[in-house]
Protein backbone atom coordinates (compact mmCIF):
# COMPACT_ATOMS: atom_id res chain seq x y z
CA UNK A 1 0.00 0.00 0.00
CA UNK A 2 2.41 2.59 0.54
CA UNK A 3 4.94 0.92 -1.19
CA UNK A 4 6.05 4.68 -3.19
CA UNK A 5 6.66 6.20 -0.09
CA UNK A 6 9.08 3.80 1.13
CA UNK A 7 10.94 3.68 -2.16
CA UNK A 8 11.14 7.48 -1.78
CA UNK A 9 12.47 7.22 1.51
CA UNK A 10 15.53 4.39 0.71
CA UNK A 11 16.39 6.60 -2.60
CA UNK A 12 17.62 9.52 -0.11
CA UNK A 13 20.85 8.82 1.59
CA UNK A 14 19.77 10.75 4.95
CA UNK A 15 16.01 10.76 4.48
CA UNK A 16 14.68 14.58 6.34
CA UNK A 17 12.93 14.33 9.56
CA UNK A 18 9.31 14.78 8.20
CA UNK A 19 9.61 12.11 5.73
CA UNK A 20 10.38 9.37 8.33
CA UNK A 21 7.91 10.70 10.08
CA UNK A 22 5.54 10.64 7.46
CA UNK A 23 6.96 6.99 6.49
CA UNK A 24 5.81 6.40 10.31
CA UNK A 25 2.35 7.64 10.09
CA UNK A 26 1.63 5.19 7.54
CA UNK A 27 2.18 2.31 9.24
CA UNK A 28 -0.37 0.92 10.59
CA UNK A 29 1.52 -0.94 14.00
CA UNK A 30 1.93 2.63 15.08
CA UNK A 31 -1.02 5.09 13.58
CA UNK A 32 -3.31 2.98 15.23
CA UNK A 33 -1.49 2.95 18.91
CA UNK A 34 -1.76 6.98 18.49
CA UNK A 35 -5.20 7.21 17.21
CA UNK A 36 -6.39 5.37 20.31
CA UNK A 37 -4.34 6.58 22.69
CA UNK A 38 -6.49 10.08 23.43
CA UNK A 39 -9.30 7.80 23.94
CA UNK A 40 -7.50 5.07 25.86
CA UNK A 41 -6.18 7.80 28.62
CA UNK A 42 -9.26 9.43 28.81
CA UNK A 43 -10.58 6.19 29.77
CA UNK A 44 -8.42 5.01 32.20
CA UNK A 45 -8.09 8.21 33.95
CA UNK A 46 -11.99 9.20 34.27
CA UNK A 47 -13.53 5.60 34.03
CA UNK A 48 -11.11 3.00 34.91
CA UNK A 49 -9.10 4.63 37.70
CA UNK A 50 -12.61 6.09 39.85
CA UNK A 51 -13.63 2.18 38.94
CA UNK A 52 -10.84 0.99 41.29
CA UNK A 53 -12.06 3.87 43.73
CA UNK A 54 -15.35 3.31 44.45
CA UNK A 55 -14.39 -0.38 45.28
CA UNK A 56 -11.63 0.97 47.44
CA UNK A 57 -14.22 2.99 49.13
CA UNK A 58 -16.88 0.60 49.52
CA UNK A 59 -14.32 -1.11 51.14
CA UNK A 60 -13.22 1.16 53.47
CA UNK A 61 -15.39 3.71 56.45
CA UNK A 62 -14.53 6.58 53.99
CA UNK A 63 -16.56 9.94 54.81
CA UNK A 64 -16.65 13.67 53.30
CA UNK A 65 -12.93 14.87 54.27
CA UNK A 66 -11.51 12.51 56.95
CA UNK A 67 -8.96 9.68 56.54
CA UNK A 68 -10.43 6.45 55.72
CA UNK A 69 -9.64 2.94 56.41
CA UNK A 70 -10.29 -0.71 54.98
CA UNK A 71 -13.16 -2.30 56.67
CA UNK A 72 -13.85 -5.53 54.64
CA UNK A 73 -17.09 -6.32 53.42
CA UNK A 74 -18.76 -4.23 56.18
CA UNK A 75 -20.47 -2.12 54.14
CA UNK A 76 -22.27 -4.29 52.07
CA UNK A 77 -23.14 -6.45 55.06
CA UNK A 78 -24.17 -3.42 57.24
CA UNK A 79 -26.00 -2.53 53.71
CA UNK A 80 -27.85 -5.75 53.45
CA UNK A 81 -29.29 -5.46 57.20
CA UNK A 82 -30.54 -1.77 56.20
CA UNK A 83 -34.20 -1.57 55.68
CA UNK A 84 -33.73 1.35 53.88
CA UNK A 85 -31.41 -0.77 50.92
CA UNK A 86 -33.53 -3.71 51.26
CA UNK A 87 -36.35 -1.54 50.07
CA UNK A 88 -34.44 -0.10 47.80
CA UNK A 89 -33.13 -3.25 46.28
CA UNK A 90 -36.65 -4.26 45.70
CA UNK A 91 -37.50 -1.03 44.42
CA UNK A 92 -35.07 -1.64 41.40
CA UNK A 93 -36.30 -4.86 40.41
CA UNK A 94 -39.99 -3.64 40.76
CA UNK A 95 -39.38 -0.70 38.90
CA UNK A 96 -37.11 -3.07 36.17
CA UNK A 97 -39.76 -5.44 35.89
CA UNK A 98 -42.73 -3.15 35.59
CA UNK A 99 -41.14 -0.33 33.08
CA UNK A 100 -39.06 -3.01 30.85
CA UNK A 101 -42.53 -5.35 30.48
CA UNK A 102 -44.56 -2.31 29.80
CA UNK A 103 -42.35 -0.54 27.71
CA UNK A 104 -41.51 -3.66 25.74
CA UNK A 105 -45.70 -4.53 25.08
CA UNK A 106 -46.49 -0.66 24.29
CA UNK A 107 -43.20 -0.76 21.91
CA UNK A 108 -43.93 -3.33 19.65
CA UNK A 109 -47.46 -2.11 19.74
CA UNK A 110 -46.49 1.47 18.24
CA UNK A 111 -43.93 -0.08 16.06
CA UNK A 112 -46.57 -1.92 14.58
CA UNK A 113 -49.02 0.67 14.30
CA UNK A 114 -45.64 3.41 13.01
CA UNK A 115 -45.41 0.44 10.36
CA UNK A 116 -48.41 0.95 8.70
CA UNK A 117 -49.53 3.84 5.75
CA UNK A 118 -50.14 6.40 7.70
CA UNK A 119 -50.95 10.56 6.95
CA UNK A 120 -48.45 13.25 8.33
CA UNK A 121 -45.79 10.08 8.78
CA UNK A 122 -42.22 12.37 9.91
CA UNK A 123 -44.91 14.25 12.59
CA UNK A 124 -45.94 11.76 13.65
CA UNK A 125 -42.49 9.63 13.79
CA UNK A 126 -41.40 13.80 15.32
CA UNK A 127 -44.01 13.85 17.60
CA UNK A 128 -43.52 10.58 19.37
CA UNK A 129 -39.71 10.77 19.32
CA UNK A 130 -39.80 14.21 21.26
CA UNK A 131 -39.98 12.70 24.91
CA UNK A 132 -36.94 11.16 24.21
CA UNK A 133 -34.80 14.12 23.06
CA UNK A 134 -36.34 17.29 25.72
CA UNK A 135 -33.75 17.64 28.63
CA UNK A 136 -34.91 14.15 30.92
CA UNK A 137 -34.99 16.62 34.34
CA UNK A 138 -36.92 19.31 32.88
CA UNK A 139 -39.59 16.93 31.28
CA UNK A 140 -39.70 14.92 34.67
CA UNK A 141 -40.31 18.22 36.29
CA UNK A 142 -43.68 18.89 34.03
CA UNK A 143 -44.41 15.51 35.72
CA UNK A 144 -44.31 16.60 38.89
CA UNK A 145 -46.56 19.45 38.29
CA UNK A 146 -48.89 16.98 36.83
CA UNK A 147 -49.07 15.22 39.81
CA UNK A 148 -49.58 17.77 42.41
CA UNK A 149 -51.58 17.07 45.01
CA UNK A 150 -53.50 19.85 44.72
CA UNK A 151 -53.74 20.68 41.02
CA UNK A 152 -52.88 17.33 39.31
CA UNK A 153 -54.23 17.88 35.87
CA UNK A 154 -54.52 14.12 35.45
CA UNK A 155 -56.81 13.74 38.82
CA UNK A 156 -58.58 16.57 37.05
CA UNK A 157 -58.42 14.48 33.44
CA UNK A 158 -59.65 11.39 35.84
CA UNK A 159 -62.12 12.91 38.08
CA UNK A 160 -64.39 14.84 34.73
CA UNK A 161 -63.77 11.30 32.49
CA UNK A 162 -65.35 9.53 35.59
CA UNK A 163 -62.46 7.34 35.73
CA UNK A 164 -61.42 8.40 39.57
CA UNK A 165 -63.19 9.86 42.84
CA UNK A 166 -62.34 13.28 43.79
CA UNK A 167 -60.31 14.67 45.05
CA UNK A 168 -58.23 11.44 43.11
CA UNK A 169 -54.67 9.65 44.85
CA UNK A 170 -51.71 11.81 45.76
CA UNK A 171 -49.69 10.36 43.29
CA UNK A 172 -46.42 10.99 44.89
CA UNK A 173 -47.28 10.96 48.72
CA UNK A 174 -48.69 7.23 48.55
CA UNK A 175 -46.47 4.82 48.46
CA UNK A 176 -47.93 2.40 45.47
CA UNK A 177 -48.86 5.41 43.92
CA UNK A 178 -45.36 6.96 43.59
CA UNK A 179 -44.05 3.86 42.52
CA UNK A 180 -46.87 3.81 39.60
CA UNK A 181 -45.79 7.55 38.86
CA UNK A 182 -42.42 6.23 38.91
CA UNK A 183 -42.71 3.47 36.11
CA UNK A 184 -45.40 6.09 34.28
CA UNK A 185 -42.62 8.33 33.92
CA UNK A 186 -40.06 6.03 32.92
CA UNK A 187 -42.30 4.34 30.32
CA UNK A 188 -43.24 7.97 28.52
CA UNK A 189 -39.36 8.95 28.54
CA UNK A 190 -38.18 5.00 27.07
CA UNK A 191 -41.26 4.40 24.83
CA UNK A 192 -39.52 6.41 21.31
CA UNK A 193 -36.57 4.51 22.09
CA UNK A 194 -38.30 0.97 21.78
CA UNK A 195 -40.97 2.48 19.28
CA UNK A 196 -37.99 3.91 16.42
CA UNK A 197 -35.36 0.65 16.98
CA UNK A 198 -38.22 -2.18 16.63
CA UNK A 199 -40.20 -0.13 13.60
CA UNK A 200 -36.33 -0.10 12.26
CA UNK A 201 -36.35 -3.87 13.13
CA UNK A 202 -40.08 -4.54 11.04
CA UNK A 203 -39.02 -2.15 8.00
CA UNK A 204 -36.27 -4.90 7.27
CA UNK A 205 -38.77 -7.84 7.22
CA UNK A 206 -39.07 -9.05 4.10
CA UNK A 207 -42.58 -8.01 2.15
CA UNK A 208 -42.51 -12.12 0.63
CA UNK A 209 -42.60 -13.51 4.41
CA UNK A 210 -45.88 -12.11 4.96
CA UNK A 211 -46.96 -12.87 1.37
CA UNK A 212 -45.79 -16.13 1.44
CA UNK A 213 -47.95 -16.65 5.30
CA UNK A 214 -50.82 -15.02 4.13
CA UNK A 215 -51.18 -17.59 0.92
CA UNK A 216 -50.74 -20.63 3.59
CA UNK A 217 -53.56 -18.91 5.30
CA UNK A 218 -51.93 -17.63 8.11
CA UNK A 219 -54.48 -14.81 9.60
CA UNK A 220 -53.06 -11.88 10.89
CA UNK A 221 -52.33 -12.81 14.62
CA UNK A 222 -50.71 -15.72 13.69
CA UNK A 223 -48.54 -14.19 11.12
CA UNK A 224 -47.05 -11.75 13.33
CA UNK A 225 -46.69 -14.72 16.03
CA UNK A 226 -44.62 -17.00 13.19
CA UNK A 227 -42.87 -14.02 10.99
CA UNK A 228 -43.02 -11.19 12.86
CA UNK A 229 -41.53 -11.73 16.13
CA UNK A 230 -39.78 -14.58 15.55
CA UNK A 231 -37.61 -11.83 12.95
CA UNK A 232 -37.75 -9.36 15.29
CA UNK A 233 -35.78 -11.37 18.19
CA UNK A 234 -32.76 -9.71 17.60
CA UNK A 235 -33.49 -6.17 17.83
CA UNK A 236 -35.80 -7.04 20.47
CA UNK A 237 -32.61 -9.20 22.80
CA UNK A 238 -30.89 -5.67 22.27
CA UNK A 239 -33.17 -3.34 22.96
CA UNK A 240 -34.18 -5.13 26.38
CA UNK A 241 -30.36 -5.30 27.27
CA UNK A 242 -29.69 -1.54 26.40
CA UNK A 243 -33.16 -0.15 27.96
CA UNK A 244 -32.27 -2.72 30.97
CA UNK A 245 -28.96 -1.40 31.88
CA UNK A 246 -30.05 2.44 32.01
CA UNK A 247 -33.55 1.51 33.49
CA UNK A 248 -32.33 -0.24 36.75
CA UNK A 249 -29.54 2.79 37.14
CA UNK A 250 -31.93 5.58 36.46
CA UNK A 251 -31.59 8.38 38.66
CA UNK A 252 -33.06 12.09 36.84
CA UNK A 253 -36.39 10.28 37.16
CA UNK A 254 -37.00 9.58 40.85
CA UNK A 255 -34.84 12.77 41.86
CA UNK A 256 -36.96 15.10 40.55
CA UNK A 257 -40.21 13.25 40.77
CA UNK A 258 -40.16 12.04 44.66
CA UNK A 259 -36.18 12.14 45.89
CA UNK A 260 -37.11 8.78 46.82
CA UNK A 261 -39.76 9.15 48.97
CA UNK A 262 -42.24 8.63 50.36
CA UNK A 263 -40.51 6.90 53.36
CA UNK A 264 -37.70 5.37 50.17
CA UNK A 265 -40.63 3.45 48.33
CA UNK A 266 -39.18 4.91 45.34
CA UNK A 267 -35.60 5.25 45.91
CA UNK A 268 -33.33 3.00 43.55
CA UNK A 269 -29.93 2.14 44.15
CA UNK A 270 -28.35 5.80 42.12
CA UNK A 271 -30.45 8.15 44.37
CA UNK A 272 -29.87 6.26 47.38
CA UNK A 273 -26.30 6.45 46.73
CA UNK A 274 -26.28 10.04 46.09
CA UNK A 275 -28.33 10.47 49.31
CA UNK A 276 -26.10 8.55 51.32
CA UNK A 277 -22.40 9.32 49.57
CA UNK A 278 -23.04 13.06 49.35
CA UNK A 279 -26.04 14.24 51.03
CA UNK A 280 -24.49 12.70 54.78
CA UNK A 281 -21.38 11.97 53.76
CA UNK A 282 -21.07 8.41 54.20
CA UNK A 283 -18.70 7.84 50.66
CA UNK A 284 -17.77 4.21 51.64
CA UNK A 285 -21.17 2.95 51.99
CA UNK A 286 -22.62 5.40 48.99
CA UNK A 287 -20.19 3.50 47.06
CA UNK A 288 -21.16 -0.14 47.82
CA UNK A 289 -25.08 0.46 47.04
CA UNK A 290 -23.91 2.07 43.34
CA UNK A 291 -21.57 -1.26 43.55
CA UNK A 292 -24.45 -3.72 44.23
CA UNK A 293 -25.40 -2.40 41.22
CA UNK A 294 -22.43 -3.98 39.01
CA UNK A 295 -23.31 -7.76 39.51
CA UNK A 296 -26.63 -7.00 37.47
CA UNK A 297 -24.95 -5.02 35.00
CA UNK A 298 -21.56 -6.81 34.22
CA UNK A 299 -24.23 -10.01 33.77
CA UNK A 300 -26.44 -7.60 30.63
CA UNK A 301 -23.13 -6.47 29.17
CA UNK A 302 -21.91 -10.41 29.29
CA UNK A 303 -24.62 -11.08 27.44
CA UNK A 304 -25.02 -8.47 25.39
CA UNK A 305 -21.23 -8.95 23.81
CA UNK A 306 -22.11 -12.60 23.42
CA UNK A 307 -25.03 -11.92 21.57
CA UNK A 308 -23.49 -9.41 19.46
CA UNK A 309 -19.97 -11.55 18.72
CA UNK A 310 -22.56 -14.77 17.83
CA UNK A 311 -24.22 -12.46 15.17
CA UNK A 312 -21.42 -11.31 13.78
CA UNK A 313 -20.00 -14.67 13.15
CA UNK B 1 -68.55 -1.76 1.30
CA UNK B 2 -65.64 -1.50 -1.68
CA UNK B 3 -62.51 -1.97 -1.76
CA UNK B 4 -61.10 1.29 -1.12
CA UNK B 5 -63.73 2.47 1.25
CA UNK B 6 -62.39 -0.90 3.28
CA UNK B 7 -58.81 0.47 2.88
CA UNK B 8 -59.80 4.10 4.52
CA UNK B 9 -61.72 2.32 7.24
CA UNK B 10 -58.96 0.79 8.00
CA UNK B 11 -56.61 3.98 7.66
CA UNK B 12 -59.09 5.53 9.87
CA UNK B 13 -58.85 3.09 12.37
CA UNK B 14 -54.99 3.00 12.55
CA UNK B 15 -54.66 7.04 12.97
CA UNK B 16 -57.40 6.11 16.03
CA UNK B 17 -55.07 3.56 17.29
CA UNK B 18 -51.96 6.09 16.89
CA UNK B 19 -53.91 8.81 18.82
CA UNK B 20 -53.40 7.22 22.31
CA UNK B 21 -49.35 7.21 22.06
CA UNK B 22 -49.51 10.76 20.47
CA UNK B 23 -51.11 12.10 23.57
CA UNK B 24 -49.13 10.44 25.98
CA UNK B 25 -46.07 11.62 24.15
CA UNK B 26 -46.99 15.13 23.59
CA UNK B 27 -49.14 16.11 26.38
CA UNK B 28 -46.50 16.73 29.03
CA UNK B 29 -44.93 19.56 26.70
CA UNK B 30 -48.60 21.20 26.22
CA UNK B 31 -49.19 21.17 29.59
CA UNK B 32 -45.80 22.53 30.57
CA UNK B 33 -46.16 25.87 28.30
CA UNK B 34 -49.49 26.55 28.96
CA UNK B 35 -48.57 26.62 32.42
CA UNK B 36 -45.28 28.68 31.68
CA UNK B 37 -48.14 31.00 29.64
CA UNK B 38 -50.85 31.19 33.08
CA UNK B 39 -51.04 33.74 35.59
CA UNK B 40 -50.32 32.93 39.03
CA UNK B 41 -54.19 33.86 39.73
CA UNK B 42 -55.10 30.89 37.31
CA UNK B 43 -52.71 28.48 37.90
CA UNK B 44 -53.84 28.20 41.97
CA UNK B 45 -57.13 28.64 41.05
CA UNK B 46 -58.63 25.27 42.00
CA UNK B 47 -62.21 25.89 39.97
CA UNK B 48 -60.37 26.66 36.90
CA UNK B 49 -59.65 24.27 34.09
CA UNK B 50 -56.34 23.38 33.78
CA UNK B 51 -56.43 22.07 30.16
CA UNK B 52 -56.70 25.49 28.75
CA UNK B 53 -55.60 29.44 29.20
CA UNK B 54 -59.09 30.99 30.34
CA UNK B 55 -58.25 34.35 32.35
CA UNK B 56 -55.63 35.48 29.40
CA UNK B 57 -51.90 34.61 28.82
CA UNK B 58 -48.85 36.40 30.17
CA UNK B 59 -45.44 36.41 30.33
CA UNK B 60 -44.36 37.34 33.44
CA UNK B 61 -43.06 34.29 34.35
CA UNK B 62 -40.80 33.96 31.56
CA UNK B 63 -39.51 37.98 32.25
CA UNK B 64 -38.93 37.38 35.78
CA UNK B 65 -37.02 34.08 35.36
CA UNK B 66 -34.45 35.86 32.75
CA UNK B 67 -34.15 38.99 35.03
CA UNK B 68 -34.36 37.36 38.34
CA UNK B 69 -32.36 34.70 38.68
CA UNK B 70 -29.46 33.12 36.79
CA UNK B 71 -31.25 31.50 33.79
CA UNK B 72 -29.13 33.26 31.55
CA UNK B 73 -25.38 32.50 32.97
CA UNK B 74 -26.66 28.80 33.19
CA UNK B 75 -27.52 28.76 29.97
CA UNK B 76 -24.45 30.47 28.97
CA UNK B 77 -22.53 27.60 30.96
CA UNK B 78 -24.83 24.73 29.57
CA UNK B 79 -23.55 26.02 25.76
CA UNK B 80 -20.19 26.23 27.02
CA UNK B 81 -20.05 23.00 28.25
CA UNK B 82 -21.90 21.44 25.74
CA UNK B 83 -20.02 22.85 22.36
CA UNK B 84 -16.67 22.01 24.17
CA UNK B 85 -17.13 18.38 25.52
CA UNK B 86 -18.97 17.85 22.29
CA UNK B 87 -16.07 19.28 19.97
CA UNK B 88 -13.50 17.34 21.74
CA UNK B 89 -15.37 13.98 22.54
CA UNK B 90 -15.95 14.08 18.21
CA UNK B 91 -12.68 14.55 18.00
CA UNK B 92 -11.07 12.01 19.90
CA UNK B 93 -13.80 9.79 18.79
CA UNK B 94 -13.52 9.91 15.26
CA UNK B 95 -9.55 9.05 15.17
CA UNK B 96 -10.10 6.55 17.67
CA UNK B 97 -12.94 4.75 15.53
CA UNK B 98 -10.98 5.04 12.26
CA UNK B 99 -8.53 2.81 14.11
CA UNK B 100 -10.88 0.58 15.06
CA UNK B 101 -12.64 0.27 12.17
CA UNK B 102 -9.63 0.72 9.41
CA UNK B 103 -5.91 -0.57 10.91
CA UNK B 104 -4.56 -3.49 12.08
CA UNK B 105 -2.47 -2.94 15.24
CA UNK B 106 -1.56 -4.53 18.89
CA UNK B 107 -4.84 -5.45 20.76
CA UNK B 108 -6.91 -4.20 18.90
CA UNK B 109 -9.37 -6.62 19.32
CA UNK B 110 -9.50 -5.76 23.03
CA UNK B 111 -9.65 -2.15 22.91
CA UNK B 112 -12.60 -2.23 20.58
CA UNK B 113 -14.21 -4.01 23.94
CA UNK B 114 -13.19 -1.81 26.33
CA UNK B 115 -14.63 1.09 24.74
CA UNK B 116 -18.17 -0.93 24.42
CA UNK B 117 -17.71 -1.73 27.84
CA UNK B 118 -17.37 1.88 28.39
CA UNK B 119 -20.20 3.17 26.54
CA UNK B 120 -22.44 0.61 28.64
CA UNK B 121 -21.27 1.95 32.21
CA UNK B 122 -23.85 4.09 33.45
CA UNK B 123 -22.80 7.65 34.84
CA UNK B 124 -24.71 6.94 38.06
CA UNK B 125 -22.38 4.32 38.63
CA UNK B 126 -19.30 6.63 39.13
CA UNK B 127 -20.11 9.43 40.07
CA UNK B 128 -19.14 9.46 43.71
CA UNK B 129 -15.50 8.38 43.12
CA UNK B 130 -15.36 10.59 39.96
CA UNK B 131 -16.60 13.82 42.24
CA UNK B 132 -12.78 12.77 44.19
CA UNK B 133 -10.98 12.39 40.99
CA UNK B 134 -12.35 15.93 39.78
CA UNK B 135 -11.57 17.31 43.56
CA UNK B 136 -7.61 16.27 42.34
CA UNK B 137 -8.12 18.17 39.29
CA UNK B 138 -8.53 21.26 41.21
CA UNK B 139 -11.60 21.58 39.44
CA UNK B 140 -14.15 21.02 42.01
CA UNK B 141 -17.49 23.33 41.80
CA UNK B 142 -16.29 24.27 38.02
CA UNK B 143 -17.81 23.88 35.08
CA UNK B 144 -14.67 22.91 33.30
CA UNK B 145 -15.10 19.08 35.53
CA UNK B 146 -17.89 18.85 33.05
CA UNK B 147 -15.88 19.76 30.21
CA UNK B 148 -13.26 17.04 31.20
CA UNK B 149 -15.82 14.05 32.37
CA UNK B 150 -18.42 14.31 29.59
CA UNK B 151 -16.17 13.19 26.85
CA UNK B 152 -15.98 9.61 29.32
CA UNK B 153 -19.38 8.79 27.97
CA UNK B 154 -19.50 10.96 24.81
CA UNK B 155 -16.11 9.27 23.35
CA UNK B 156 -17.20 6.09 23.51
CA UNK B 157 -20.31 6.70 22.23
CA UNK B 158 -19.32 8.40 18.97
CA UNK B 159 -16.66 6.04 18.71
CA UNK B 160 -19.08 3.07 18.46
CA UNK B 161 -21.59 5.28 16.37
CA UNK B 162 -18.58 5.89 13.70
CA UNK B 163 -17.35 3.10 13.37
CA UNK B 164 -20.23 1.21 11.71
CA UNK B 165 -20.24 4.47 9.41
CA UNK B 166 -16.29 3.86 9.09
CA UNK B 167 -17.16 0.44 7.93
CA UNK B 168 -19.35 0.89 5.37
CA UNK B 169 -16.82 3.08 3.44
CA UNK B 170 -15.28 0.89 0.75
CA UNK B 171 -11.38 -0.09 1.60
CA UNK B 172 -10.75 0.52 -2.12
CA UNK B 173 -11.45 3.95 -2.17
CA UNK B 174 -9.21 4.96 0.41
CA UNK B 175 -6.27 2.35 -1.13
CA UNK B 176 -6.57 4.10 -4.35
CA UNK B 177 -6.26 7.36 -2.97
CA UNK B 178 -3.10 5.59 -1.26
CA UNK B 179 -1.77 4.78 -4.58
CA UNK B 180 -1.84 7.79 -6.03
CA UNK B 181 0.48 8.72 -3.31
CA UNK B 182 -1.42 10.03 -0.74
CA UNK B 183 -0.82 9.24 3.17
CA UNK B 184 -2.99 7.73 4.91
CA UNK B 185 -3.73 10.96 6.94
CA UNK B 186 -4.25 12.60 3.65
CA UNK B 187 -6.76 9.73 2.52
CA UNK B 188 -8.67 10.02 5.91
CA UNK B 189 -9.12 13.75 5.69
CA UNK B 190 -9.85 13.74 2.08
CA UNK B 191 -11.72 10.68 1.03
CA UNK B 192 -12.79 9.20 4.35
CA UNK B 193 -14.49 12.03 6.42
CA UNK B 194 -16.33 13.32 3.71
CA UNK B 195 -17.94 10.23 3.03
CA UNK B 196 -18.72 9.79 6.39
CA UNK B 197 -20.36 13.49 6.84
CA UNK B 198 -23.60 11.92 7.45
CA UNK B 199 -22.38 10.01 10.57
CA UNK B 200 -20.13 12.85 11.48
CA UNK B 201 -22.95 14.94 11.91
CA UNK B 202 -25.10 12.14 13.80
CA UNK B 203 -22.53 11.88 16.90
CA UNK B 204 -21.88 15.60 16.77
CA UNK B 205 -26.10 15.94 16.97
CA UNK B 206 -26.15 12.92 19.63
CA UNK B 207 -23.55 14.16 21.17
CA UNK B 208 -24.73 17.48 22.13
CA UNK B 209 -27.90 16.52 23.00
CA UNK B 210 -26.36 14.00 25.27
CA UNK B 211 -24.17 16.10 27.11
CA UNK B 212 -27.12 18.83 27.13
CA UNK B 213 -29.23 16.40 29.11
CA UNK B 214 -26.79 14.90 31.40
CA UNK B 215 -27.98 15.52 34.78
CA UNK B 216 -25.96 13.45 37.73
CA UNK B 217 -22.35 14.92 36.88
CA UNK B 218 -23.74 18.35 36.81
CA UNK B 219 -25.39 17.91 40.06
CA UNK B 220 -22.77 16.16 41.59
CA UNK B 221 -20.07 18.39 40.47
CA UNK B 222 -20.96 21.95 40.38
CA UNK B 223 -23.21 24.11 42.82
CA UNK B 224 -22.52 27.89 42.81
CA UNK B 225 -24.74 29.20 40.45
CA UNK B 226 -22.61 30.78 38.29
CA UNK B 227 -21.05 27.55 37.34
CA UNK B 228 -24.00 25.43 36.71
CA UNK B 229 -25.90 24.58 33.95
CA UNK B 230 -29.50 25.17 32.80
CA UNK B 231 -30.53 21.73 33.70
CA UNK B 232 -29.48 21.77 37.16
CA UNK B 233 -30.31 25.78 37.72
CA UNK B 234 -33.87 25.38 37.10
CA UNK B 235 -34.11 22.09 39.08
CA UNK B 236 -32.11 23.18 42.18
CA UNK B 237 -32.08 26.92 42.39
CA UNK B 238 -36.08 27.90 41.09
CA UNK B 239 -36.94 25.84 44.13
CA UNK B 240 -36.53 27.40 47.48
CA UNK B 241 -36.93 24.81 50.14
CA UNK B 242 -40.25 23.39 49.65
CA UNK B 243 -41.65 26.39 48.06
CA UNK B 244 -42.35 25.38 44.08
CA UNK B 245 -42.79 28.56 41.81
CA UNK B 246 -44.48 26.61 39.37
CA UNK B 247 -44.49 29.34 36.87
CA UNK B 248 -41.35 30.06 36.63
CA UNK B 249 -40.18 26.07 36.92
CA UNK B 250 -42.13 25.11 33.22
CA UNK B 251 -41.03 28.98 31.96
CA UNK B 252 -37.42 27.50 33.20
CA UNK B 253 -38.36 23.73 31.45
CA UNK B 254 -39.51 25.20 28.36
CA UNK B 255 -36.64 27.78 27.48
CA UNK B 256 -33.82 25.37 28.47
CA UNK B 257 -35.25 22.79 25.99
CA UNK B 258 -35.20 25.29 23.19
CA UNK B 259 -31.87 24.38 21.68
CA UNK B 260 -32.27 21.06 21.59
CA UNK B 261 -35.97 21.58 19.97
CA UNK B 262 -34.06 23.35 17.25
CA UNK B 263 -31.96 21.12 16.97
CA UNK B 264 -34.23 18.19 16.87
CA UNK B 265 -36.89 20.58 14.42
CA UNK B 266 -34.35 20.26 11.34
CA UNK B 267 -32.31 16.96 12.02
CA UNK B 268 -34.96 14.36 13.33
CA UNK B 269 -34.11 12.31 10.12
CA UNK B 270 -30.54 12.03 11.86
CA UNK B 271 -31.94 11.29 14.99
CA UNK B 272 -34.12 8.43 13.53
CA UNK B 273 -31.43 7.04 11.35
CA UNK B 274 -28.53 7.38 14.97
CA UNK B 275 -31.08 6.03 17.04
CA UNK B 276 -31.00 2.77 15.62
CA UNK B 277 -27.99 2.47 14.52
CA UNK B 278 -26.14 3.31 18.06
CA UNK B 279 -28.92 1.55 19.63
CA UNK B 280 -28.73 4.52 22.57
CA UNK B 281 -28.83 4.79 26.29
Amino acid sequence: MAIGNVDAVRIASRPPLRARFRELLDREAFLGPVFVTPALLLILLLVAYPFCMAVYFSLSNAFIGRPSQLVGLRNFINLWQSDAFRQTFQNAFVFTGASMTLKLVLGISLALLLNQQLWFKRAIRGAVLLPWVIPTVLSVLGWTWMFNSLYSVVNWTGIHLGLMDPPGPNWLGQKYYAMTAVVAVNVWRGLPFFAITILAGLVSIPKELYEAAEADGAGPFARFWHVTLPLLKPVLAIVVLFSTIFTFSDFNIVFVLTHGGPINSTHLFATLARQVGLETGRIGEGAAISLYLFPALAFVVWAQLRFIRRHAN
Amino acid sequence: MGWKARKLTRKIAMHLLVLPFLVFAVFPFYHMTLTSLKQDRELYDRNAIPLLITQGPTLEHYTKLIWDTGFLTWIKNSLLVTFLATAVSLVIGTIAAYALARLRFFAVGSFGTGIFVTYLVPTSLLFLPLAQVVNWLGLADSKWALVVTYPTFLIPFCTWLLMGYFRTVPKEVEECAMVDGATRIQALWRIVLPIAVPGLVCAALFAFTLSWNEFIYALTFTSSSDQITASVGVTQELIRGDIYFWGSLMAGAVLASVPIVILYVFFLDYYVSGLTAGALK
